[in-house]
């Protein structure tokens, strides 16, 4: 099949970036759509252009690398996948697919379709963690954590912060990414200890990265390739108040 | 070189205890002078730079990705073992120690396995403090499940993203330590070198993946975190830029390697559809306690499916060969991964394979379905049946999957003694990246023990004996000539790929490397076909050389020049690997010399000759390396042909 490509090319953060328009003729329906890339690249190469800088890695929907914003949506125009997990299958003959990087001032834009996520590493260094050093751990089976509560901690910590949650928002907020990881730790005993520093902290550490607002529209859900749920951010905002009213620590 | 594994005296189960006891310790206000680079952020790293940072060391993390998260430990979905017997099935950390040993096809270390046992089961204890949502019954207690080659229920696992919430659990440790203070990580940059003054590893070079700057960074030990090699295939499920840098690196600058040759060949993965594959995905291994794996009985049932005028669903029981079982009947599909790999090789290669490029055997869930309902079988695996019909865009709970080996751990890596120590002083080697716990197969569910045994439990004793040894002022500043050396090194490689201005891609390269080293040196190898392939490497290596096409600058951003270097590296050890396994006049484990099979078709060893670690030593620039020879002493098992009929 043919597709027409405008990716989005920027040298480094300081310059300004532009659409530039690509065509490629040969392209199996079964390709991924960065083997597909892969192929653009190879042909770039032997041209004597440089390539196409994007984030990849494990290419099978799990270490979170790949963040492509394809055609106005965050990973494609499939639902619950990654953009290593979309197939050039989605896409028909002849179709023009416009490519660009994460749009969010707190995600900056290192090189094409490459960014810099940093933000999310720092709002789990400022709480997303239980406090036990190596060795102080009773045994595993000494606390039971019935069913139900083990699983919803696993929903919510199955987030792979790729960041789609940022980029698909309005308001470039990451109000999924960090109800996710609260909630993991919230509905768990393991959790307990920490959680009213914890749900100030990240929220306070959030904000400071620049990231916006929570409107609640719920696209971010929509397009999380792990359709983690908005439930979680209820849990966030529930947290976040009652840590507000009990808290004797952090910020005002 | 004498090879001294520092394998404690005194019976097995009290080894590791002793050797604790006996190690030099660090007292805990001096633990603040000394600094320790750890290099890669998977599950052997982030435990290592956590735990070491936790007892107060001054841990400086380095990682390629742009966060620690992303390292390929995440992408593990079966399980991790732990002999904790919460099953009463008869487990016990002997059990566990025997099972890995033999599945190694012993080929490892007894000391070192043993010890994997022992401490796998505080790790589990450390992850679920940690928040390890892993699975549990409904009374609230930790489900287990069993594995590929054990007969016990030992396995835990977080549906199929264990891996990814362990790695989870290592990061959050390693973020709290970034807050304090005492974990300083640095991200997108890549370990290029190693340096070595006075016999001591002294720290590394590195490039900043973002700027192109290359740096010095000191420190009084250094540890290897960085996976194995298994992109060496092109072809693997390892993550994109999974690569042997890092360890190639150390091993030039005198760190030996062991093995290189055990390669571990997943059964269950997604077969390959055409050229432009860029990785495989692997299906775990789980799914085999539940699907039954077969091929029609006859080619010309096979040709009609692979023709598609026939369709899996349509064959009745008594035209299907479900192979495993009717060879294997105590252990059936749960055969190991190597066993159950060559033996899907061989259906295939008699004519039988199905999918239209006859490379595919099936794996069939509709007995368990029937038996256990959709909805279980859907909470076991949902994810994987999900993640299979993205890609073939077939629903497994109707068709059976089609699934066939590809290339998926190195069990193979940097020589370490007993405290994980390489040949270098000063130089570690922990989790996939050393050679030392899986002999010649890893189990299923022993990766991820390792790397966390490594990082949790090992390296905060032994690397504290090291540095009480030498003392905080024994640490060689950047501004050393050392440092300048190797940084230049570094710099005139970099200048040398941006000017061969080539015709060829540095991906042709690495895919004609991996065609080269999966057709001789992959699932089944002979002497003929590694002589062959010794001389093809050395060609392509020249080539590259002369003709690789590497644009932009090295001042910025350029993943094509950073898969240069890494390629560079991986020619240079797929030749290492074949003359280890052209050394190697054995079948054992993931090494299958077709010349030395039983008349079953099963792996041949030959004890008598080679129950050694092969440690190979860099020679200099095109030279034939050194081989030096571990003896491994067995006094708790006898060893025996594996059998799992």
């Amino acid at each position: 099949m043919k597709v027409n490509l405008k990716v989005w090319r920027q040298k480094n953060s300081n310059t300004a970036g532009k659409l530039v328009e690509y065509q490629l003729d040969s392209i199996s329906p079964e390709m991924s759509f960065l083997e597909m890339f892969d192929v653009l690249n190879g042909e770039l190469t032997k041209k004597g252009e440089e390539i196409i800088a994007f984030d990849h890695d494990c290419r099978e929907g799990i270490c979170g690398s790949c963040s492509m914003y394809i055609n106005g949506r965050a990973h494609g125009p499939q639902t619950g996948a990654t953009t290593c997990q979309l197939h050039m299958r989605s896409f028909n003959d002849g179709d023009t697919i416009v490519v660009e990087p994460w749009r969010s001032r707190a995600f900056p834009v290192i090189k094409d379709l490459m960014v810099d996520r940093s933000a999310f590493d720092r709002v789990i260094q400022a709480g997303g963690y239980v406090s036990v050093n190596t060795g102080s751990a009773r045994d595993a089976n000494e606390t039971p954590i019935p069913r139900n509560i083990a699983d919803e901690a696993m929903d919510a910590a199955q987030c792979i912060a790729c960041g789609a949650c940022v980029a698909a928002c309005k308001n470039a907020s990451a109000m999924l990414y960090v109800a996710a990881k609260v909630s993991h730790l919230a509905v768990l005993p393991q959790g307990q200890a920490e959680s009213v520093a914890r749900a100030e902290r990240m929220v306070a550490q959030m904000d400071a990265e620049g990231f916006g607002a929570c409107s609640f529209t719920g696209a971010c859900s929509v397009e999380c390739p792990k359709s983690i749920s908005l439930d979680h951010i209820a849990r966030l905002n529930r947290e976040y108040l009652g840590a507000k009213l009990t808290s004797t620590n952090v910020q005002g | 070189m004498k090879l001294e594994s520092k394998i404690p005296e005194g019976p097995l189960a009290e080894k590791w205890s002793r050797h604790k006891f006996g190690l030099k310790l660090v007292n805990p206000s001096n633990k603040r002078k000394y600094d320790i680079i750890v290099v890669g952020t998977g599950l052997a790293g982030a435990s290592a730079a956590a735990s070491l940072a936790e007892l107060g060391y001054n841990v400086k993390a380095f990682t390629f990705h742009d966060s620690p998260r992303r390292a390929h430990s995440i992408a593990a979905q079966g399980g991790i073992n732990a002999a904790k017997n919460y099953q009463n099935d008869g487990d016990s950390i002997f059990r566990l120690f025997y099972d890995t040993i033999k599945g190694g096809d012993y080929r490892a270390r007894e000391g070192n396995v043993y010890r994997l046992a022992e401490v796998s089961v505080n790790i589990i204890d450390q992850c679920v403090a940690q928040g390890v949502p892993f699975a549990r019954e409904y009374g609230g207690l930790l489900a287990n499940r069993s594995f590929g080659g054990a007969q016990v229920s030992r396995t835990f696992y977080a549906r199929g993203q264990t891996g990814q919430q362990l790695l989870l659990g290592a990061y959050s440790a390693l973020s709290r330590q970034v807050t304090t203070g005492k974990v300083k990580l640095i991200t997108r940059t890549e370990m290029l070198d190693v340096v070595v003054e006075g016999g001591k590893a002294r720290g590394i070079v590195t490039r900043n993946l973002i700027t192109g700057k290359i740096e010095s960074h000191s420190a009084h030990a250094v540890l290897i975190c960085t996976g194995g090699y298994g992109n060496v295939f092109y072809l693997s499920t390892n993550a994109m830029n999974s690569n042997v840098t890092a360890a190639w690196r150390a091993h030039k600058r005198g760190a030996l390697f062991a093995n290189p040759c055990y390669t571990q060949i997943h059964p269950t993965c997604i077969p390959v559809k055409g050229d432009y594959q860029s990785k495989l995905t692997l299906m775990s291994e789980s799914l085999r306690n539940d699907g039954r794996v077969w091929v029609p009985k006859t080619k010309e049932d096979a040709e009609k499916i692979r023709k598609g005028q026939l369709k899996a669903t349509d064959l009745s029981e008594d035209q299907r060969d479900y192979f495993l079982e009717r060879r294997y009947p105590s252990f059936g599909n749960l055969v190991p991964r190597d066993v159950a790999s060559r033996n899907a090789k061989y259906v295939c290669d008699e004519g039988r394979g199905v999918a239209s490029t006859g490379l595919a055997v099936y794996l069939d869930f509709a007995d368990a379905i029937k038996r256990d309902g959709k909805k279980t079988i859907e909470a076991k695996y949902g994810n994987l049946f999900e993640m299979y019909e993205k890609i073939i865009d077939e629903n497994p709970y109707e068709t059976p999957m089609m699934i066939y080996p590809a290339v998926h751990y190195t069990m193979g890596g940097l020589w370490v003694d007993y405290n994980l120590m390489t040949t270098i002083p000063g130089l570690y080697a922990l989790g996939e990246a050393n050679f030392s716990d899986h002999g010649a197969n890893r189990l299923g569910a022993s990766a991820l023990m390792q790397g966390l045994a490594d990082g949790y439990f090992v390296i905060p004793y032994t690397v504290g004996d090291y540095l009480a040894t030498i003392g905080p002022a024994d640490k060689v500043s950047v501004e050393n000539p050392t440092f300048k050396e190797a940084e230049q090194n570094v710099i005139s490689m970099t200048e040398r790929f941006l000017t061969i201005k080539g015709t060829e891609t540095v991906d042709s390269f690495h895919k004609r490397l991996g065609h080269i080293m999966w057709e001789y040196c992959g699932m089944s190898r002979n002497a003929e076909g590694l002589k062959k392939a010794k001389a093809m490497i050395q060609d392509l290596r020249k080539e590259f050389w002369s003709n690789v096409r590497v644009m932009g600058e090295g001042d910025e951003m350029n993943q094509s020049l950073e898969h240069a270097g890494r390629v560079a590296d991986f020619i240079e050890l797929g030749e290492l690997m074949v003359d280890d396994a052209l050394a190697r006049n054995e079948s054992c484990g993931g090494h299958f010399r077709e010349e030395f099979q039983t008349e079953e078709g099963e792996a041949l060893r030959d004890d008598a000759n080679f129950t050694y670690v092969a440690a190979w030593q860099y020679q200099g620039d095109n030279k034939p390396e050194l081989l030096n020879k571990e003896s491994l002493e067995f006094e708790n098992v006898k060893l025996t042909q594996r059998s799992y009929k």
